[in-house]
């Protein structure tokens, strides 16, 4: 948001995952900077979720450090922390490619259960909570306010006492980051958010991120498929293809790079063009 | 979409004609050689006969009882879709009336409750089994907490409950430890074990979950048979003292003042009877309330949560261990308290009370009775623990008809008896918060 050019919020070094012999995750470096939306793309199973999966603590990388800028905390590397650490401690928060919302449980609830760590403290092991100390009773009803907050300003509030489960994909979707946006993330890791969405509510996906930059300063990193979110919120892109990572840059500057075209459309290189001819089918 | 649905539901007589003149047809080609043609002995030599005219009725009757069949199976399918449009439309408002409708049901319940030992102050039989079924209750409320609530599931219960049983008699005879002091002791102790038990078992998911807590149960059982010295073995324990009216004995004659003596009652074993009872209802009544309250706060929504999405919870910065920790300490203490009472109502207990299959029974109470809902487990225990007891007239076919019953539940609600889920807050519709 400033001017100056900023330290970055989350520095990515040397990551590399492997399974087995395949590395998901092949010596990624990335600089993320605060205030920013940063977008990830890439062919599918480029590796962009391992890569969540490696920051948020779901994963335990095999090599290479996962660094956070914590303005209160410090330095904090990722890696070594357990995954509720990650969203508690680093306030880094993602969502998930295939939503996991609590679909038995209201919306509100949903939002409630994200701020858990603030009232559980207020409940002091339940105590406060069981006498229904006033103490409790004022950090619940802040919890709802800020819930209340999020579920308007996401234009869910009429949705706030129905089963997160019985609601169409679409809404789910926006449920799913308001939740993470109940937790007070530092960072906000999406993964595709988009998926599923149609273009209206994809057009108002765009609007909701570059609002939260704008009016909350977050940090965004976000993986997507759908270019018309990518290209059109992202300050950044960064593009990986089978665990590397093969450009960086600007949106428009991504759109012209040979290697990301050739990765997205497939290249034509010599070995298919001759076997093309000799089997005598264009390839 | 229903208009799409029931296009075409309804048969036109043309294609109902067609319908059962195809039948008619294979009944033809079936009948031919089975009614139409048949041998007969005649002068010692095998004759084939025909009986056309048996066949022709046999065909008039295959082709207008599939008239009749198909009408019939339409017209049911007709009412049940015609139902169940209705039942769509009411759902929404009925989920907003069947909470408070349930919480009638449930004070009615606990009116019922208080009132029965009055009502039956004679009857020996059915304020026992009444007590029988509100220890089931409790160990059902306990369990609730572990396997509707925080979705863990948990096959070996009753060795909390064993644990619970041993505490107070172990600590009654040796160290002439009361009832009501032994009562919360013993409760810690089952609920230390089933710390000692979630510590490293809990990262495990499902089916291994509930192989560990089914072998945690078998062992605790195993080794109850087998320290002579600790537990007395198979032998068990005997003569635990019974729990007091607040230091005044149920008997029939004492030095000291005894209950009846002090209430200038003439002494009645049904004091002591009537007593217990009222002790098990205050027991799961307290455990209810405490359950309630849970649920309602951050704990009980962090182990719903958990039994929903463990990810997600990681994910929002939730210690998922510790949530199913304290799940499973707190269900595993209320399994001890409940076997306190147990064994102080028995007076003996031996490893056989602590079998598998009082596991099962009380793990199919949690699931008959609809996880997570506190008014289904009353209702599965009524049941679980009434239908053994009415079926004795019918011996050894008792847990024949036992199994029928649960998969005749299991059919009809697949969810529970009761499955309905009452949001632990609600927002009011001016925005406002209400619970």
């Amino acid at each position: 948001m400033s001017n100056e050019i900023a330290a970055p919020l989350l520095s990515v070094e040397r990551l590399t995952m492997r399974f087995g012999g395949l590395a998901a995750i092949d010596d990624l470096s990335l600089d993320v900077p605060p205030g920013k939306i940063t977008g990830v793309i890439g062919p599918n199973g480029a590796g962009k979720t391992t890569f969540f999966n490696c920051l948020t603590g779901f994963y335990k990388p095999t090599v290479g450090s996962v660094r956070l800028n914590h303005p209160e905390r410090g330095v904090l590397r990722l890696e070594e922390l357990p995954s509720h650490q990650v969203a508690h401690t680093a306030q880094v928060v993602r969502t998930f490619q295939n939503i996991r919302l609590f679909p038995k449980m209201t919306v509100l609830e949903n939002l409630i259960v994200a701020q858990h760590n603030v009232l559980q403290k207020a409940s002091q092991f339940s105590l406060a909570g069981i006498l229904g100390l006033p103490s409790y009773r004022r950090a619940e009803a802040q919890a709802v306010d800020k819930a209340v907050d999020w579920l308007t300003r996401l234009g869910l509030i009429d949705k706030a006492d129905t089963a997160a489960g019985d609601l169409p994909y679409g809404t789910q979707r926006r449920i799913e980051i308001a939740r993470a946006l109940c937790v007070d993330p530092l960072l906000l890791c999406l993964d595709e958010p988009a998926a599923g969405l149609n273009p209206r509510e994809s057009g108002e996906l765009n609007e909701l991120l570059l609002r939260l930059v704008a009016d909350e300063g977050l940090t965004i990193l976000l993986i997507e498929h759908d270019m018309s979110v990518v290209m059109n919120v992202s300050d950044h892109i960064c593009v990986l293809n089978y665990g590397r990572k093969i450009a960086e840059g600007t949106p428009r500057q991504m759109q012209n790079d040979p290697n990301v075209i050739k990765a997205y459309l497939g290249e034509e290189d010599a070995d298919e063009l001759l076997y093309g001819e000799r089997v005598g089918v264009k390839a | 979409m229903s208009a799409l649905v029931f296009a075409n539901d309804a048969p036109t007589a043309a294609e109902r004609f067609r319908d059962a003149s195809g039948v008619a047809l294979i009944a033809l080609l079936l009948g031919i050689p089975m009614i139409g043609l048949t041998t007969a002995d005649q002068g010692g030599s095998l004759q084939v006969l025909t009986r056309w005219p048996l066949l022709a009725a046999f065909i008039a009757a295959s082709f207008c009882g599939r008239l009749a069949v198909r009408y019939l199976l339409d017209a049911l399918k007709q009412r049940r879709q015609t139902h169940d449009r209705q039942t769509c439309a009411a759902a929404a408002k009925e989920a907003r009336h069947s909470g408070r409708m349930l919480e009638w049901v449930g004070w009615l319940a606990f009116g019922l409750a208080l009132v029965l030992p009055i009502v039956f102050s004679d009857n020996r039989y059915v304020v026992d089994t009444a007590t029988t079924v509100l220890i089931y209750v409790m160990l059902g409320w306990g369990l609730n907490v572990v396997v509707g609530l925080a979705g863990l599931l948990d096959l070996g219960h009753v060795a909390f409950y064993a644990v619970g049983a041993y505490a107070y008699a172990l600590l009654s005879t040796q160290f002439g430890w009361g009832f009501w002091a032994a009562l919360p002791v013993a409760g810690l102790i089952a609920g230390v074990f089933g710390l000692a038990l979630g510590w490293p078992s809990l990262r495990l998911r499902g089916d291994y979950l509930a192989i560990v807590t089914l072998g945690f149960g078998e062992i605790i059982r195993v080794v109850l048979i087998n320290w002579t010295d600790f537990s007395g073995g198979p032998n068990g324990i005997s003569s635990i003292p019974r729990p007091t009216f607040f230091g005044l004995p149920f008997v029939p004659s004492s030095d000291n003042p005894t209950f009846a003596t002090y209430f200038e009652l003439e002494f009645s074993p049904m004091h002591r009877i009537i007593f217990l009872y009222y002790v098990i209802l205050a027991l799961s009544l307290l455990t209810n309330v405490l359950v309630k309250r849970l649920r309602k706060l951050p704990i009980g929504r962090a182990w719903e949560a958990v039994r929903e999405d463990e990810i997600a919870c990681k994910a929002l910065g939730m210690n998922v261990t510790n949530a199913k920790l304290s799940a499973f300490a707190l269900g595993a203490m209320l399994g001890g308290v409940a076997g306190v009472f147990f064994a102080a109502r028995q007076g003996f207990i031996s490893p056989e009370s602590f079998t598998f299959n009082e596991s099962a029974i009380i793990l199919a109470i949690v699931v008959l009775g609809g996880m997570g809902s506190q008014l289904g487990v009353v209702l599965a225990s009524v049941v679980l623990v009434l239908l053994p007891e009415l079926g004795r007239d019918f011996a050894e076919y008792r847990m024949l008809l036992f199994g029928a019953a649960m998969i005749l539940i299991m059919v009809w609600r697949p969810g529970g008896i009761l499955s309905h889920r009452e949001p632990t807050l609600r927002l009011s519709p001016g925005g406002g918060r209400r619970e």
